[in-house]
């Protein structure tokens, strides 16, 4: 098969061996700072927005679901919840939900970290009773962690997540194999990488299944596509020709989705992944690659990662997908000419001189470490400064 | 000369445009990444940027190959230096 190898020799730039992270209780480290106010579940985003918007430092991560749920389903809602304040870029949270029960659940689950978290429901107490209450606690949770300083963190507490997004043929051709390039560097370093988009590998999956680095990993990783396809082929009324690939693929240049997970493939580089993770699974199995069972849809996809640890996230896109999350910095490249000069206020990262064979892969690698390493040093990502924060939950099947 | 569409695998038998578009009649560079070497074609359609040129005559039925693997089939027959995209090429999938 076309691999990059050859693309790959030069003379690469000395990686940095540390970053300034925020070091945490639980051994971890952030790229971020965030003290967040969460919501258990739908009827408490008002109540968590309210808290934000008294608490000037905090975030308030509203969404759509939280009630009535059940089996798979919900201990997903509870593993991305628990996640997201898990998170090392979070230094302290603010729960906030309708009932005692489900609160005290993410609470306790959050509180293994040895981070500050502390409780409210709103049952018998209502939303202003419950937003004063919050809000006392929130002024000191972010006062409290606006003395905490960057340290020098070895480079290893990176924990890198990878998603591809409104991609074209020049994401395969460049900017996914620039991502590739970083993890083909970094990996031997120690760093945790992540990729995901189940559907997207649809039609590269008998050779992604080859990059399992045990038999084990390998199978499962078949195992979960083939569920993943079984319920697609389910549910597609006809074909899923007005969805993958997206009417943005296909002005891009992409035809099928066997051409999109190609392209998407690119983004491991020559890596092996170690294990397949359950969407918003925390990996278990040391420092490597992991494949994580997601929907292709950029927000999901992110905040299921996020809610699995990952401290920083690489979004090559091709067309100008604009994504961002609240907790997880989302630094994107493209090496598309054409996005960079239409919207460029959205690249952290251009590297479409690989199209004129004026850069390299090597040297499209190196700028994608140094542009990752400035924004976990502090930089604001262009989508941290344009403020898209989507945190968007997936949810498996309707609710009781 | 500029490289003006790149290939991925010499098994390929479809290059990328990667100027902002070719005309119809162009004498195109083309760079095989794989094994970093140069062919020409002459374009027969308008391409824009980031689609595909047929490096072949493909019939009904044939596979489209990038990446040096199946990416789907030819649905309407193509000629050398033609535009291959959703209108004459389809998943083999879904």
């Amino acid at each position: 098969m076309f691999t990059m190898s050859k693309q790959r020799s030069g003379n690469n730039m000395e990686i940095p061996k540390s970053f300034l992270g925020y070091k945490r209780e639980n051994g971890r480290a952030g790229t971020r700072n965030h003290v967040i106010i969460l919501p258990v579940d739908d009827i408490s985003n008002a109540c968590a927005e309210a808290v934000s918007n008294n608490i000037k430092g905090t975030i308030a991560l509203p969404h759509s679901y939280g009630r009535l749920q059940f089996g798979a389903d919900l201990e997903l809602h509870f593993r991305t919840m628990i996640g997201t304040g898990s998170n090392p870029n979070v230094a302290a949270v603010i729960v906030i939900g309708i009932e005692p029960k489900w609160t005290k659940k993410i609470v306790d689950g959050i509180a293994k970290t040895g981070k500050p978290v502390e409780g409210f429901h709103i049952e018998r107490t209502g939303d202003i009773g419950t937003v004063m209450k919050a809000s006392k606690k929130a002024q000191e949770f972010v006062m409290w962690a606006s003395e905490k300083q960057r340290e020098e963190c070895p480079i290893s507490d990176l924990w890198i997540s990878v998603k591809c997004g409104e991609s074209d043929t020049t994401s395969g051709l460049a900017a996914n194999p620039t991502v590739g390039n970083l993890m083909d560097k970094l990996e031997p370093l120690g760093v945790h990488l992540c990729f995901g988009e189940t559907s997207e590998l649809t039609g590269a999956e008998k050779v992604c299944a080859t990059r399992g680095a045990t038999k084990e990993a390998s199978e499962k990783f078949m195992k979960t596509w083939s569920s993943y396809n079984d319920f697609i082929l389910k549910e597609a009324t006809d074909d899923l020709s007005e969805s993958q690939p997206t009417a943005g693929n296909i002005a891009g240049g992409l035809t099928t989705i066997e051409e999109k997970a190609f392209g998407n493939f690119q983004k491991i580089g020559n890596c092996k992944f170690v294990d397949v993770l359950e969407p918003a699974e925390e990996p278990k199995k040391g420092k490597g690659l992991y494949f994580m069972d997601t929907s292709s849809a950029a927000a999901e996809c992110v905040t299921l990662q996020a809610a699995a640890g990952f401290n920083i996230h690489l979004f090559p896109t091709g067309q100008g997908n604009i994504v961002g999350n609240p907790i997880e910095p989302v630094v994107k490249l493209t090496a598309n000419p054409l996005t960079v000069k239409g919207m460029g206020e959205h690249i952290d990262c251009d590297v479409s001189k690989i199209l004129s064979r004026e850069m390299n892969m090597s040297q499209a690698g190196d700028k994608l470490i140094e542009t990752t390493l400035k924004v976990a040093n502090g930089r604001l990502t262009c989508a941290e400064a344009l403020g898209h924060r989507e945190f968007v939950m997936t949810k498996l099947y309707r609710s009781a | 000369m500029a490289t003006d569409i790149i290939i991925h695998d010499q098994k390929d038998n479809v290059g990328v445009v990667v100027i902002e578009k070719i005309t119809p009649k162009q004498d195109c560079s083309c760079w095989i990444m794989e094994n970093d070497s140069t062919v020409n074609i002459q374009s027969m359609d308008e391409i824009p940027l980031g689609h595909k040129i047929a490096m072949i005559d493909l019939k009904e039925g044939d596979t489209i190959l990038k990446y040096g693997h199946d990416i789907g089939k030819v649905v309407k027959s193509i000629k050398k230096g033609e535009h291959v995209h959703v209108h004459n090429v389809k998943t083999k999938k879904w």
